[in-house]
């Protein structure tokens, strides 16, 4: 649990940094690489034309959240799917595990009372 | 961490193909190997990737009032290696170049140079350094990966300013106004995604430990250590 809390910390302190960051200043949010464009406007002062353009644009904002948002979702299907398999199929090792050492168990019991019967 | 499409001009694109690509041959190499030999590890393969698609899908905004997204390929180079990471790194990188137009396919070599090849060079490294050195394996992860995060923005400012060197200062001068952009910006996000990579490792211990020990990630003794100390 100690993992947990110090990592539930980290995300509020950083949630605490946006909420602070986004009430104080007027900042945009965009996005680091469209910044990225625009020194590089300034450092070739606005001669550098792009060689090659990319040949499919998401048509809106929406539709580009909508790309991210199966991107993310795709790859949390994957995680939740395999986290759960493994988990299922440990427990069901272990239900199995616990049947067969009960069941050991109680042979080897029969099979020395059946050792001690002609003894008798 | 995206250059974007057409942003890096003649020789510079074709010399970061000329490096990642052998780095991807000997990644297809390692990654039929594996699906030979430990064909048992493909599902914690399909989840290394499957991070690195959540991770990179996560803008999330930072305090220098931008936007950027974790990285998420610290925990396949630890558990993978850089070289398969870079595979997987770079199945995001069309994803994203194709659907989303971020980065690009003149830009993919430079990009999977940059998130694929780099930054998990860095994690692999401080994990193994910190390993050996008797750091708790939880802090090792979160070091390793928040740095493979960071390492990943320094090699695009990097990319970047080598392409466009200021006409005073050069390629230094440039560096740092790319790095201002990207590495400030990564800081607190990198933070996150340690924390948050490290706490992917704990379960994929508690649910799955021996294969860290398959994937000579760690060894018998450390398993049961760590095993012990989250229980």
């Amino acid at each position: 649990m100690k993992l947990e809390i110090i990592v539930a910390v980290i995300v509020l302190l950083f949630t605490a940094q946006f909420l602070y960051i986004s009430s104080t200043t007027n900042a945009e949010f965009s996005g680091a690489d469209g910044q990225a464009e625009g020194v590089i406007e300034e450092l070739t002062e606005g001669t550098y034309e792009p060689i090659a353009q990319p040949f499919w644009e998401p048509p809106s904002g929406e539709i580009e959240s909508l790309l991210f948002a199966l991107q993310a979702a795709i790859g949390a299907l994957v995680i939740g799917y395999f986290f759960g398999y493994y988990r299922g199929k440990n427990q069901s090792i272990q239900s199995t595990q616990s049947t067969q050492s009960t069941q050991s168990t109680q042979s080897t019991q029969s099979t020395q009372s059946n050792i001690s019967k002609p003894g008798n | 961490m995206h250059i974007m499409e057409g942003f890096l001009p003649s020789p510079w694109w074709q010399i970061w193909f000329a490096i990642s690509i052998p780095v991807i041959l000997y990644g297809t190499y390692k990654l039929n190997r594996l699906m030979e030999e430990k064909r048992e590890l493909l599902p914690l393969l399909a989840v290394a990737g499957a991070y690195i698609f959540v991770l990179s899908s996560l803008k999330l905004p930072s305090v220098t009032g931008s936007c950027s997204h974790p990285t998420g390929t610290g925990m396949a180079a630890i558990l993978f290696g850089p070289a398969i990471s870079a595979i997987l790194s770079m199945i995001v990188l069309m994803y994203q170049a194709l659907f989303l137009a971020h980065g690009g396919l003149t830009t993919l070599g430079a990009n999977v140079f940059s998130m694929g090849i780099a930054g998990p060079v860095i994690a692999i490294l401080i994990y193994k350094i910190g390993m050996k050195a008797g750091l708790n394996f939880y802090v090792t992860v979160f070091l390793a990966t928040a740095m493979a995060d960071i390492v990943t923005y320094l090699v695009t400012s990097l990319e970047l300013a080598l392409a466009f060197p200021a006409q005073a200062g050069g390629v230094i001068a440039s560096f740092q106004a790319f790095a201002a952009i990207f590495a400030l910006t990564q800081l607190p996000l990198a933070i996150m995604e340690g924390a948050i990579t490290a706490l992917i490792f704990k379960y994929v211990i508690q649910v799955k430990g021996d294969v860290l020990v398959k994937l000579d990630v760690i060894g018998e003794a450390g398993l049961r250590k760590i095993k012990g100390l989250t229980t």
